[in-house]
């Protein structure tokens, strides 16, 4: 079996989606891909080396540097963004278009918290603590800053962003 | 350039007789640092990170462990193989961040074989078994043999590092490093140290201070001289002073963009003592 790709297209699953990936370079990032070629923007590119952790999407249920993922190698794997990150229309693909009414909780609470200044951090951490808070409900400060060790913000100090998953954790905590 | 993508050794060893010359990527977290940055812009590239046999491990009847090359750090970060090889869970934790963690892997510390890689001083305290295998064949190295130099080994280009295999011992364990921060660094100087009461002997390999990791044979068969590491509790506070003193002679550092040679001398001294003093808490 061969599973070489050239510089044909390959499909990527990301979003509940099928998203074919054509005419492309086949060594590009996956940040590179869903920014430049699928229209899916809320990944930032910073420092394109993992450290800044903007450009974090989960892959197959890890939170992982999507600058660091070589796009064509992620063929078969079930990618979110953090535009995947609330229920979409299923027959929609999912762009930065198609949503700006809608928001999640924890971005809610971003909001509310005062956990976005600049705001170019913030897609990434978002979605860090989506992932955290699917794997640990109730995260310990500890774990919150270690989950989000990775994702590096220039602005907040990280005090409102703590206190905004601290406030996520008391909402679905409430309504469970 | 064509990106491979095997499900199987048997087809990654296909892919690589096609194209001999392919750069294998495991979690990515290095190589696709030097093409973001067109530092390189390889021919071919072979991904291992779907081989399921690679991203396995289990524990062998013979008091050991071996771990696929493909097994993620984070994955060694808790659980039994934390239980079993605490020193490798300590440095797990330090690589990155959690999402460098998903995706970074011992296959990929050892192909790149950087001094700063964290799993690496680990892997040479415990005198760890290194699996490769060809299309035609397969050898196991010892990681002394292994490692050559500054990301330089002794893996050939039709070969795939598939595994690690270490001795689970009884003692303490331990890894630690400096970096400028606490969080996401890489390591200005490391060093993982392994008791083994059952040997009577300390195990002690530097990171990032030598072209290869540092074994420091010296300054482990002085410490065995000076108290019963298998009966000890405790350390005197002299000892410790003394060790890693000893350890930071053993230590060949440069000055580079990360640190100064004196910096990083002074630092695996304070490391050694740090880690001992753990070990036998005064």
């Amino acid at each position: 079996m061969n599973n070489s790709i050239g510089n044909e297209m390959y499909t990527l699953h990301i979003n509940g989606q099928d998203r074919p990936v054509k005419d492309a370079w086949v060594g590009e990032s996956l940040l590179y891909v869903l920014r430049e070629r699928l229209e899916l923007p809320g990944a930032k590119g910073a420092c394109e080396q993992g450290e800044c952790g903007s450009c974090t999407v989960i892959m197959d249920g890890d939170a992982v540097c999507s600058c660091l993922v070589m796009a064509a190698t992620a063929v078969g794997a079930d990618i979110v963004t953090v535009e995947g990150l609330i229920e979409n229309d299923p027959s929609m693909a999912v762009t930065a278009q198609t949503i700006t009414s809608q928001i999640t909780d924890v971005q809610q609470a971003f909001i509310e918290e005062g956990g976005v200044q600049c705001g170019f951090c913030t897609p990434g951490l978002i979605v860090a603590v989506h992932h955290l808070l699917e794997k640990n409900p109730e995260p310990t400060e500890l774990q919150v800053k270690e989950s989000i060790s990775g994702n590096i913000c220039r602005c907040t100090g990280y005090g409102r962003i703590f206190a905004a998953v601290e406030a996520v954790v008391q909402v679905r905590k409430a309504s469970r | 350039m064509t990106v491979a993508v095997p499900l199987s050794l048997a087809e990654a060893f296909d892919e690589l007789s096609r194209t001999p010359d392919a750069r294998l990527i495991q979690g990515g977290t290095d190589l696709m640092v030097e093409i973001n940055f067109n530092h390189v812009k390889p021919a071919n590239v072979i991904a291992l990170r779907r081989i399921k046999e690679l991203r396995t491990w289990h524990v062998n009847s013979n008091n050991t462990i071996t771990i696929g090359s493909g097994v993620p750090y984070q994955e060694m970060e808790t659980g039994q193989l934390k239980e079993l090889l605490p020193a490798l869970a300590e440095a797990a934790r330090t690589v990155g961040s959690p999402q460098i963690r998903a995706a970074g892997t011992l296959g990929g510390n050892l192909g790149t074989c950087s001094p700063a890689g964290d799993g690496l001083p680990v892997l040479f305290a415990l005198d760890a078994i290194v699996h490769l295998q060809s299309l035609e064949s397969s050898r196991d190295l010892s990681i002394h043999d292994f490692m050559l130099g500054v990301k330089r080994n002794a893996r050939t280009a039709n070969e795939i590092i598939t595994g690690v295999t270490v001795p689970v011992l009884d003692g303490w364990q331990g890894y630690a490093k400096v970096g400028v921060r606490n969080a996401m660094v890489i390591s200005v100087a490391s060093a993982c140290l392994a008791v083994d009461k059952k040997s009577n002997s300390v195990r002690i390999a530097l990171g990032a201070v030598g072209p290869t990791i540092i074994r420091c044979r010296d300054a482990e068969s002085w410490l065995v001289q000076q108290f019963d590491l298998s009966i000890a509790t405790s350390i005197d506070p002299a000892i410790a002073l003394e060790f890693g003193r000893r350890v930071a002679l053993e230590s060949k550092p440069i000055d580079d963009h990360r640190s100064t040679a004196d910096y990083r001398r002074h630092a695996v001294g304070v490391l050694a003592k740090r880690l001992i003093t753990r070990a036998y808490p005064s």
